[in-house]
């Protein structure tokens, strides 16, 4: 049978771009965190800034705002010594009617090296991906509701770092996955990474039954789902993907799946709360559990510049 | 493999010898990955210093990084002691075209500015294509360029050498 081969890797099996998690190979991701854990103590130096990406031109491509991402990849980029450019996309060319490759095309026209994408549409990175020279790379900054596979990989990182093994753990995912593009990633990555224990946890509108295929277990109530995990993973309720009567309302869904002091007793002693925030406060996630001793969600954002790095040089160094 | 002939064990020896003449107080001791690394460690507990000594890598800083990426090591640099003021021994096993040196130098300029950096290696294999030269080389070979010679420990911390054939 002709195996059609993964467009996120060259014809060695080195990343050449990031679009998703999904079928990447164990020892690539295990790549990845490696390296981060090498940009990690850059941050540590005198000169926080490598020359890895001299002379080359990153562009910031968000078609859909977040301040955030944009802002991390941003660091990551200048400290490879890369020359950044943001572009607010939704409100120039986009705008003015221009189609997605008319846009890729013209920006390669000017000499890009990288294209950093956040569309609403999944698959947008895709199809940027197979129309771009050999030499220039993409990286997927979140798809639709599809992958947001540097987010996936920092959420790797963070557990690696707290836990050291991934195959004795339980990882606990909570709240809105059904709009969640980071719980597709961390489930795919958990699953890669030798996870054996993996639970999507909320309420039936928001945790797709299918889930059961990708071998996570599904649970409608918290105190199942939390009970002796090692990690819990909140995620935000993302009330502006919501239309129509998926949820009662964000008091009610804090009352059922809002992680409180009194929750979070239920996991593991030394369990680590995550989340890719931003938090809402008082809605998923209790302040005390925010700002709490088994809180890891500050470190999280900055292993994130660390992992943003090592794609990026990672992909960078290989050819098409 | 090479009929080349070379005693890892002893030529360290005669290093440690060599690094005992030069040796100034105050000094401070860095390998460069791998190899490098293991010669520092040995020389570091040979001559009796305090502490830990230094690990650098060139991997942040190599000229060759667009033609061949990252390579898949866990080498990572770590410093124990303040860079500004001090003097540095900096010790590799191959000396070859330089190259390393230069992106070592880089990577350590990034942790701040030595008084001074000496440069000591196990062997001096020439080819050099940078102005870089040691102050002490314990054995000089000629190789075939395409020839790859690297330091190798075994199980027992015994120095060996390895010589390989590049693709």
């Amino acid at each position: 049978m002709l195996q059609r081969r993964n467009p996120q890797l060259n014809r060695h099996g080195e990343l050449i771009h990031l679009l998703s998690i999904e079928g990447l190979p164990r020892d690539v991701l295990a790549h990845i965190l490696d390296t981060a854990g090498t940009f990690l103590s850059v941050n540590d130096r005198d000169v926080k800034k490598v020359p890895l990406l001299r002379g080359k031109s990153v562009f910031n491509l968000f078609f859909e705002n977040s301040t955030r991402t944009r802002t991390t990849f941003e660091i990551a980029a200048k400290r490879l010594s890369a020359d950044v450019l943001n572009l607010d996309i939704a409100r120039s060319s986009t705008a003015k009617g221009e189609s997605l490759l008319d846009t890729i095309a013209n920006l390669s026209a000017m000499h890009a090296d990288m294209f950093v994408v956040r569309h609403a549409e999944s698959g947008a990175p895709y199809l940027i991906a197979q129309h771009v020279a050999p030499h220039v790379h993409v990286v997927n900054a979140g798809d639709g509701r599809h992958a947001h596979p540097t987010q996936g990989l920092l959420d790797m990182y963070t557990i690696r770092h707290y836990k050291r093994d991934f195959t004795q753990l339980s990882v606990a995912i909570v709240g809105d996955i059904v709009h969640s593009r980071v719980a597709r990633s961390d489930i795919h990555a958990l699953t890669t990474l030798g996870v054996p224990d993996i639970r999507a946890v909320g309420p039936k509108t928001l945790v797709p039954g299918d889930l059961r295929q990708m071998g996570v277990r599904v649970c409608h109530d918290l105190d199942e789902g939390i009970r002796d995990a090692d990690v819990i993973i909140m995620l935000r309720l993302q009330n502006e993907r919501m239309s129509g009567a998926m949820l009662p309302s964000a008091g009610e869904f804090s009352m059922k799946y809002g992680l409180r002091p009194e929750k979070l007793g239920l996991a593991k002693p030394d369990a680590i709360v995550m989340h890719p925030g931003p938090i809402n406060r008082g809605v998923e996630i209790d302040s005390s559990v925010a700002d709490g001793a088994h809180s890891v969600i500050l470190p999280q954002v900055t292993f994130g510049i660390a992992v943003r790095m090592a794609v990026m040089s990672i992909i960078a160094g290989n050819e098409a | 493999m090479s009929t080349l002939n070379l005693d890892a064990q002893a030529l360290y020896a005669e290093m440690l010898a060599a690094v005992r003449a030069l040796w100034r107080p105050g000094m401070q001791v860095l390998g460069i990955w791998s190899g490098g690394a293991w010669l520092a460690e040995r020389l570091h507990a040979d001559l009796g210093l305090p502490g830990k000594p230094g690990v650098i890598t060139s991997a942040l800083h190599r000229d060759d990084f667009s033609a061949r990426g990252f390579g898949h090591g866990k080498d990572a640099t770590k410093i124990p002691f303040e860079v500004d003021g001090a003097h540095i021994l900096l010790i590799d096993d191959v000396l070859f075209t330089g190259r390393t040196i230069r992106a070592v130098l880089n990577e350590l300029f990034d942790f701040g500015r030595p008084a001074s950096v000496t440069l000591a290696v196990l062997v001096d294999r020439g080819g050099r294509e940078l102005p870089i030269q040691p102050a002490l080389a314990a054995a000089k070979v000629v190789l075939p360029a395409a020839q790859r010679l690297s330091l190798a420990r075994l199980d027992d911390g015994q120095f060996t050498f390895s010589v390989k054939d590049n693709d």
